[in-house]
């Protein structure tokens, strides 16, 4: 089978053990980005791909074979380092010719090669230029064209945009986008920003203490979580987890906790009534707060306001529900007064409840 | 707030005396006294004397002005120009030799092995001995009747006994290897600060390109200390231009003038010849060339030119 594939692969520091067998497979030409906290072993599972690490145990396939102790030069793979890691000697086209130049293709070949990808990340005036005289920006579009001019068959990604500022973030954010569309590379991309995950990813691998949570596209990791850290990992501002339990009002579900009653949504009635008397977290995404209840469908749920920061068009607020602290994101317009403390309500179908003691989603 | 205006603002009072126009100079002026006071005045003073007919243990006041003279004397002095000779040949065979080594030596223990560090330490031993000591330590050994050089060529090899420091070319080949085992690990210790201060992001980025062994070593990391390596090139060609403890004790400069530095010519004409103002005149050009060498490898190899600012 062709894309990346990770079969029960370890890795392990003498007693250590930083990764336990972990299975993954990536398929040709899918974007995925690895997800997860500093040290979650994120970057660890891909420098194993790129051969940079080895591996303890369980095997690596690219493009079909089996590669789990090849050289990193024999995996037919690029890499865009997070410190970009451009050769500090060689001016822009050295860079990206260097591997090309190694593998003795034709001169003109490279020539070929290195202008067409400089085209593509606009380089062309900075061809002469040495990596110092670049700017923070340029030197990732270098970074990024010394691999695609290698045309490798797997693009690797290690956290490439977070030396950058906001602004361009976003920029090389769309680029990247774009540029996987059009070279339709399988591309493995590892970063600590769930909002690169969310905006790049064909599908999502969020990783916690060398285990993967869970896989899946952008969608099904905002709606379905399957546990509480991915639940806390995605969304921004993060999910609210309110502790509470189930009671059933004769026939109606209802989750409760001190200043919080909702009701279960109709889909979630099957699982919940299993979990009737075990203690259960609730989760509330910031997002699913509203000032207002239009359309008559929204629970209503009591806030005590401590801040209410403007942002713009919504508000983040800073409140307390019974005595658990929460933040909500108020859509309430760009003119509207500083919220206050009172009635508000939530989208009670967007609640997401887990068992306490397991941290799994019912 | 308020909106605030240009009437608003505080005046301004002008300072009686604009103190941080002058902050840059105050922090400078430390290094500048060092520099006149341990530097300049020594230069300025050898080129003052250079200008005399000063014989040491007479007053200064009995030396005779002479001009140019000294000058137009060591022109024509074959002395003068074998002793330079001498050290450029000795520069060449040390500096040469060491460079290589010491950058071998550097790449093998490079990386954190087990040992490795014990490894590091003895190889820079011979640097923290005196040159004094390393001189008469050498003598020793080169000794022709009691020397253990000679002593375990016999024994292993059965070569005869040679007068190492009695003939020109052996006595030659003897400073410079002595040279070589205290000066190698100099450029050791500075080679290997160098490599393993090198970003591993870009050594793993030539590794994924396809660099080999070899390619690795010649296309990205001596590349990338080139400005290290040029600088502990010109810190030993400063130094084979002060060199003289250890031909003073070994040779004495001699079979003949076959081991005379300049530096050992230099202090020969002062103390030995008790030309003063000769040797002072000596001295100048020495500088002349130190700083004609200097600033000519400065200028082809530029070590700032690459100098990544990441």
């Amino acid at each position: 089978m062709a894309g990346v594939m990770l079969r029960e692969v370890t890795k392990a520091y003498g007693p250590v053990v930083v990764i336990p067998k972990l299975d993954l497979t990536i398929k040709e030409g899918e974007f995925v980005v690895i997800v997860g906290p500093s040290g979650c072993g994120k970057s660890t599972t891909l420098r194993m791909i790129a051969g940079l690490e080895t591996v303890s145990g369980g095997s690596i396939y690219i493009a079909g074979k089996e590669v789990t102790h090849a050289a990193p030069k024999a995996r037919d793979i690029a890499m865009v380092f997070q410190s970009y890691a451009l050769y500090p000697h060689m001016n822009v086209a050295g860079n990206m010719s260097f591997a090309l130049r190694l593998a003795g293709t034709p001169k003109a070949e490279v020539e070929e090669r290195v202008r067409r990808a400089a085209e593509m990340l606009e380089l062309i005036p900075y061809l002469d230029r040495k990596p110092k005289d670049l700017s923070g920006g340029q030197r990732q579009r270098v970074a990024m064209g010394r691999s695609i001019v290698r045309d490798a068959y797997c693009f690797l990604f290690d956290e490439p945009l977070s030396n950058l500022d906001a602004k361009l973030r976003a920029t090389m954010r769309t680029e990247l986008a774009v540029l996987h569309k059009r070279l339709e590379r399988t591309m493995v991309y590892v970063t600590h920003d769930q909002i690169e995950a969310m905006t790049m990813a064909d599908r999502i691998v969020i990783m916690e203490k060398g285990v993967i949570q869970q896989v899946g596209t952008p969608r099904e990791v905002y709606t379905a979580p399957a546990n509480l850290f991915v639940a806390g990992f995605i969304g921004s501002p993060s999910m609210n987890f309110l502790e509470g339990e189930i009671a059933d009002e004769a026939g109606v579900l209802r989750v409760r906790g001190a200043g919080f009653d909702l009701p279960v949504p109709g889909r979630m009635k099957e699982r919940v009534s299993a979990a009737r008397n075990r203690d259960v977290t609730v989760g509330l995404r910031p997002e699913h707060f509203s000032a207002n209840d239009s359309g008559g469908v929204l629970a209503p749920i009591q806030l005590q306001v401590d801040v209410a920061e403007y942002i713009g068009s919504s508000q983040f607020l800073a409140a307390v529900v019974g005595q658990q602290h929460v933040t909500a994101s108020v859509d309430v317009g760009p003119d509207a007064e500083p919220l206050r403390s009172g009635d508000y309500y939530f989208d009670a179908d967007r609640i997401y409840l887990f068992d306490r003691a397991s941290g799994q989603a019912l | 707030m308020t909106e605030t205006t240009a009437e608003e603002l505080p005046e301004k009072v002008p300072p009686r005396f604009d103190t941080r126009a002058m902050t840059p100079y105050f922090f400078i002026l430390p290094a500048v006294l060092v520099m006149a006071g341990g530097l300049l005045y020594p230069v300025i003073d050898a080129v003052y004397l250079s200008f005399f007919d000063w014989k040491i243990g007479t007053p200064f006041s009995k030396a005779e002005h002479v001009g140019l003279d000294n000058y137009w004397r060591m022109l024509g002095d074959p002395d003068v120009w074998e002793s330079i000779w001498v050290t450029f040949r000795f520069g060449f065979w040390t500096i040469s030799i060491e460079m290589v080594l010491g950058v071998a030596l550097a790449l093998m223990l490079e990386k954190p092995i087990r040992g490795a560090s014990i490894f590091r330490t003895i190889f820079i031993l011979p640097l923290m001995v005196s040159p004094v000591v390393v001189g008469l330590v050498w003598r020793y050994l080169f000794d022709a009747r009691v020397g253990w050089i000679n002593f375990y060529l016999a024994q292993w090899f059965g070569i005869e006994p040679q007068v190492w420091l009695g003939d020109a070319d052996l006595a030659f080949f003897a400073i410079v290897f002595t040279d070589i085992w205290q000066w190698t690990p100099f450029i050791f210790i500075i080679v290997i600060a160098g490599l393993q201060a090198l970003p591993s992001e870009v050594l793993e980025a030539s590794r994924i390109d396809g660099a080999n062994w070899w390619q690795q070593i010649f296309l990205v990391k001596l590349p990338m200390i080139r400005s290290i390596l040029v600088i502990a090139l010109l810190m030993r060609l400063i130094d084979v231009f002060r060199a003289l403890e250890v031909m003073y004790i070994m040779t004495g400069g001699g079979p003949g003038r076959a081991t005379e530095l300049m530096s050992l010519h230099i202090y020969n004409r002062a103390f030995d010849a008790q030309l003063l103002g000769y040797a002072s005149a000596i001295s100048v050009l020495l500088i002349v060339i130190v700083f004609t060498l200097s600033l000519g490898i400065l200028v082809i190899s530029n070590p700032m030119k690459d100098k990544a600012d990441v």
